[in-house]
């Protein structure tokens, strides 16, 4: 066993990219069982002040580890990410880790199987370090529905890191993994990492399996890579994503050449690309700073080559709507299951009440009110009489809206939106109100409902000093040109800040120790 | 203690009356279970009676995270069904969730075809008593059979009463195809027989297709009858009762009779019918209510997000449709040419539903004469004191020619040979081994048969007397009494020639 390593380095280690951990262990320079350990101790340090995580896997990690180092010293090729530590969302099944999605439900669950996408990253030799704080059912714009507390954003510990997946933002943010990975139904990924100053990619619909991910809604669902640089997002991506058997959605296409198309817009050459801006994702409802950081960003690709129009997509202002009727009518069936007969938590059963009650019971006890809000929702808009209303309207925008995407597509490459009207607001100012939580979403939903790909990119912190995200959005199976324009105004920001923005967040207590 | 839900007296009107008072409407729906190598949605084995819980995976446990994928198999074999009931296959169609919530479903929703099925608008024809009756498919489509509860601690293992329940999820996941028909019109006094006959047609074509095993024994294939009375013919439907998982043919037939005189007491005494299921109940030969139906259910009908739309290629379609088998019509009539049965004769095999038995008889070496008298003779007498199928006997076609081989080489009587399908039904083995154990051996020859023959002669002097006056049918009682010494083991025909020869000498 050799030394650990000085707090010095283990600092430095901690604040090391994907990338550049990869090439570390890969050369030698630090083994993956320091780096493994490293992040642990980052953990143990800050992370009861972050809450980003619900289950830490130290063993596990640590064997993970070694085994990369076992396979390096053996001379076995590594792969591109083999010893990177990862934060993986407790929606995903990891066999033998507590597994929740965030929910007294499934408290004390073991799953039996691995996600797909678990499979993948352990075959890659990621090393996951533990499961990461959600919303409940990964339904929420600020981790305030876990059912286990609140993650804390680390930009200011008494705001929301985003929602559902704030403990995978909070944990990048809070240099406590250098990738975490999750799930978008509605912004899930791309609004957390817009108000953590992180970057957070939606793949195509089908671009990588929902096999072993807790389903909130199966046709908007789509797991992805988190990050702190778009190139280590890109490299995620190929790792997780491809045509997967077990789900009969995924789409059997290679995956696109995002790690080429990242490295090749770090060049910082966009010229040829037609970048359209949405006209109806602007305007009232959005914080100024948040607004000018967007032009900003927008100016700053244009004098990287790229040309740059509006565009209208006059559906997109029912996607809301929309969305918050065919979300939770698929909830409502997805979370049926949930019945205290199988596995979870189980309430009154002492002999004294029928099956019927201990389900009753159960639920009541085991689900939280923005899910029961949401059962509530999706049972009513499905229910005979009110489906052609509801459901059935739903999704007849829903293909409006993908016309509009297609409409845009035949004049630019990509388009372009502020990730969230607003940077994050204060835990507890919206918990109470979910139409004003809901609004959180407007700028992410419309490429869930079309199925296709988008990435938040951090473009500046705004007048309150939190970070703002910039979102690109790509047709479906076109997720390079999202890493082609991410990586471009990526390079070009840190090159006018002298450095990434997370470097402005403030140094959580522990992070010197 | 008494386990059924409270069931008011039901006057009952005579079936006669009832068919004479009112006009019968039934809609059946069929459930066949898919012989397929693995489940509808997972590659878990299919195979029937294995330990609970032993052929199960995440996916047809509903885990959380856990992703359907259809197998093509049962696709194929929907086709199949389909397109043998003369439907059309649909260019694209989906898969639905139904919600509802039962114990053993793993994921409190069952996937099924809702408006989109993969074969729909068919026509068949049943023939009863010589009358031939159409039968309009509605459609047939695909979904997942759930898994088995067992009620334990209880006295008869029903829910209630009982102190816990098991699951068993083996099934839950099974193919199944489910063949519901348009309304069934017009079949009077024969609506019982139709909803038999159409079952057995149904269960003869599926078994052609070599798509399920159809043992209505073991649940594989299971129908729901719905029947519904009216005034006339020209009256608007009544309101129907559907009468659940009845699993034979002779069920079938008794419960639609039996609805039909329940229907028509309720009615005549100026009741309603409730829209609800009911539970068929083979020893009393009643039905009992079970769910209400009359606030209809609501299922929450959305089409299943986890799956893609199927869309059968037009060449697979055609593939399929020209390797269909033999229709069993087509079937019928080169059998009762081949067998050169008459009329009369091929109407009793194919109502006692003797016809694939019979022909494997034969296949295996009987004449169609011998075959048909064992079945529709002995055999069904046998099936129907058991309450069984023919197929479900206990003999096979093949032990059944051996025995008739055994009887025209003269080492069986009549009598012999029912004692050795006795043997054979009862588990004794093989005919061979059954006649070689119980020691069936047909004397016809040798010291014993003589001096047995010599022993009645003595015995019954009065009697030779007669034969020797002239009266030879007289011959009879002297035959018995051998018979009788020898235990019904030897030649019946060698030992009147004995008697005479004897008598004469």
């Amino acid at each position: 066993m050799s030394e650990p390593l000085s707090s010095e380095a283990a600092a430095e280690v901690v604040r090391l990219t994907a990338s550049q951990v990869a090439a570390a262990v890969e050369s030698g320079a630090v083994s993956a069982v320091e780096v493994a350990q490293a992040h642990l101790d980052r953990i143990a340090a800050v992370d009861d002040d972050v809450h980003a995580f619900l289950h830490v896997d130290t063993e596990g990690a640590l064997a993970a580890a070694r085994a990369v180092d076992e396979r390096r010293s053996a001379g076995e090729p590594l792969g591109p990410l083999a010893g990177v530590p990862l934060a993986l969302k407790d929606v995903l099944t990891q066999r033998g880790i507590p597994t929740t999605a965030g929910s007294r439900m499934l408290e004390g669950w073991r799953p039996p199987y691995d996600a797909t996408v678990t499979a993948r990253l352990k075959a890659a030799g990621v090393v996951i370090l533990g499961k990461t704080n959600m919303d409940e059912f990964a339904m929420g714009s600020s981790t305030e529905h876990s059912a286990y507390g609140p993650t804390h954003n680390p930009w200011d510990l008494d705001r929301i890191p985003g929602g559902s997946g704030g403990g995978s933002a909070a944990a990048l943010a809070a240099y406590e993994a250098p990738l975490a990975i999750g799930t978008d139904t509605g912004g899930s990924i791309r609004q957390p990492g817009a108000v953590t100053g992180t970057v957070g990619v939606k793949p195509t619909y089908g671009g990588v399996s929902r096999y072993g991910l807790i389903a909130f809604s199966s046709s908007l669902d789509q797991a992805g890579p988190c990050a702190r640089t778009v190139l280590d997002a890109a490299l995620l991506h190929e790792v997780i994503g491809g045509y997967d058997p077990l789900d009969s959605t995924s789409i059997d296409a290679p995956v696109p050449p995002v790690v080429e198309a990242a490295r090749r817009g770090a060049r910082g050459d966009l010229s040829g690309v037609r970048i359209g801006v949405v006209r109806e994702l602007s305007g009232e409802g959005y914080q100024p700073g948040v607004e000018a950081r967007f032009r900003e960003a927008v100016e700053l690709l244009t004098s990287l080559g790229a040309s740059v129009t509006e565009v209208s997509c006059p559906h997109f202002g029912y996607a809301l709507a929309a969305y918050y009727l065919i979300a939770p009518s698929e909830a409502s069936s997805n979370l049926a299951r949930f019945d205290a007969m199988r596995y979870g938590l189980r309430v009154g059963d002492d002999g004294e009440h029928s099956a019927e009650e201990v389900m009753a019971m159960t639920r009541a006890a085991g689900f939280g009110p923005e899910v029961k809000r949401r059962i509530m929702l999706g049972t009513y808009a499905l229910s005979s009489g009110y489906y052609d209303a509801y459901y059935g309207s739903a999704q007849k925008v829903r293909t409006l809206i993908s016309q509009d995407f297609a409409a845009a597509y035949d004049q630019v490459d990509v388009l372009v939106s502020p990730t969230t009207p607003t940077t994050a607001f204060r835990l507890g100012d919206k918990v109470d109100d979910p139409l004003a939580m809901y609004l959180n979403d407007l700028c992410t939903i419309p490429s869930n409902l079309a199925g296709g790909a988008a990435i938040s990119v951090p473009c500046g912190l705004s007048d309150d000093d939190l970070p703002v995200g910039f979102q690109v959005m790509a047709p479906a199976l076109a997720d390079d040109r999202l890493y082609l324009v991410g990586a471009a105004l990526e390079a070009a920001l840190v090159d006018r800040w002298g450095g990434p923005l997370l470097d402005r967040a403030p140094a959580l207590e522990g992070a010197s120790s | 203690m008494n386990d059924r839900p409270y069931e008011p007296p039901q006057e009952l009107v005579p079936f006669e009356e009832a068919v004479a008072d009112f006009d019968v409407v039934m809609g059946i729906e069929v459930h066949v279970e898919l012989s397929t190598a693995s489940k509808m949605f997972c590659g878990c084995p299919t195979e029937f009676g294995a330990e609970p819980n032993t052929q199960v995976c995440p996916v047809c446990l509903g885990l959380p995270g856990a992703l359907p994928v259809l197998n093509r198999t049962a696709v194929e074999s929907a086709m199949r069904i389909g397109l043998a009931l003369g439907c059309s296959i649909a260019e694209e169609c989906r898969f639905a969730r139904k919600n509802y919530f039962y114990p053993d479903m793993p994921k409190n929703f069952q996937t099924s075809q809702y408006d989109e099925p993969i074969a729909f608008d068919g026509v068949t024809t049943v023939e009863v008593e010589g009358r031939s009756f159409d039968i309009a498919i509605e459609r047939a489509h695909m979904e997942e059979d759930t898994g088995k509860s067992l009620h334990v601690g209880g006295a008869t293992g029903r829910i209630h009463g009982a102190d816990h329940s098991l699951v068993d999820y083996n099934r839950a996941g099974i193919p199944l195809i489910e063949i519901v028909t348009k309304p069934i019109e017009g079949t009077g006094a024969l609506a019982p027989q139709v909803a038999r006959a159409y079952v057995a047609h149904l269960r003869e074509l599926v078994r052609g297709l070599g798509v399920s095993d159809v043992r209505m024994e073991q649940g594989s294939l299971r129908a729901d009858l719905n029947v519904s009375l009216r005034r006339s013919p020209s009256d608007e439907f009544g309101t129907r009762s559907e009468t659940k998982n009845v699993n034979s043919l002779r069920s079938i037939e008794r419960a639609v009779r039996y609805e039909i005189t329940r229907h028509a007491g309720v009615l005549s005494s100026g009741g309603r019918i409730v829209q609800e299921t009911r539970h068929w109940h083979e020893d009393t030969g009643v039905t009992t209510s079970g769910r209400s139906k009359e606030q209809a259910e609501d299922y929450r009908y959305f089409p299943e997000p986890d799956l893609v739309p199927v869309a059968p290629a037009r060449e697979q379609v055609e593939e399929l449709r020209a390797s269909l088998p033999e229709p069993p019509s087509v079937r019928r009539g080169r059998l009762a040419e081949a067998w050169g049965f008459s009329e009369l004769e091929f109407r009793d095999v194919v109502n006692a539903g003797a016809l694939s038995v019979i022909e494997e008889t034969v296949e295996a070496g009987a004449s169609p004469a011998a075959a048909r008298k064992w079945w529709t003779g002995e055999l069904a007498r046998r099936a129907n004191v058991d309450g069984l199928e023919l197929e479900e006997l206990a003999i096979t076609p093949a032990a059944v020619a051996r025995v008739q081989a055994l009887v025209e080489s003269g080492a069986l009587n009549d009598k012999l040979a029912r004692q050795a399908i006795d043997g054979v039904l009862a588990g004794e083995g093989t005919p061979d081994e059954v006649v070689a154990a119980r020691g069936l051996q047909v004397v016809s020859d040798g010291g014993a048969l003589t001096a047995a023959v010599d022993e009645a002669l003595a015995a019954n002097p009065d009697v030779v007397e007669k034969i020797r006056s002239g009266k030879v049918a007289a011959a009879g009682a002297l035959v018995g009494a051998v018979m009788k010494a020898t235990k019904g083991q030897a030649d019946a025909a060698r030992v009147r020639e004995l008697v005479l020869e004897r008598v004469g000498g």
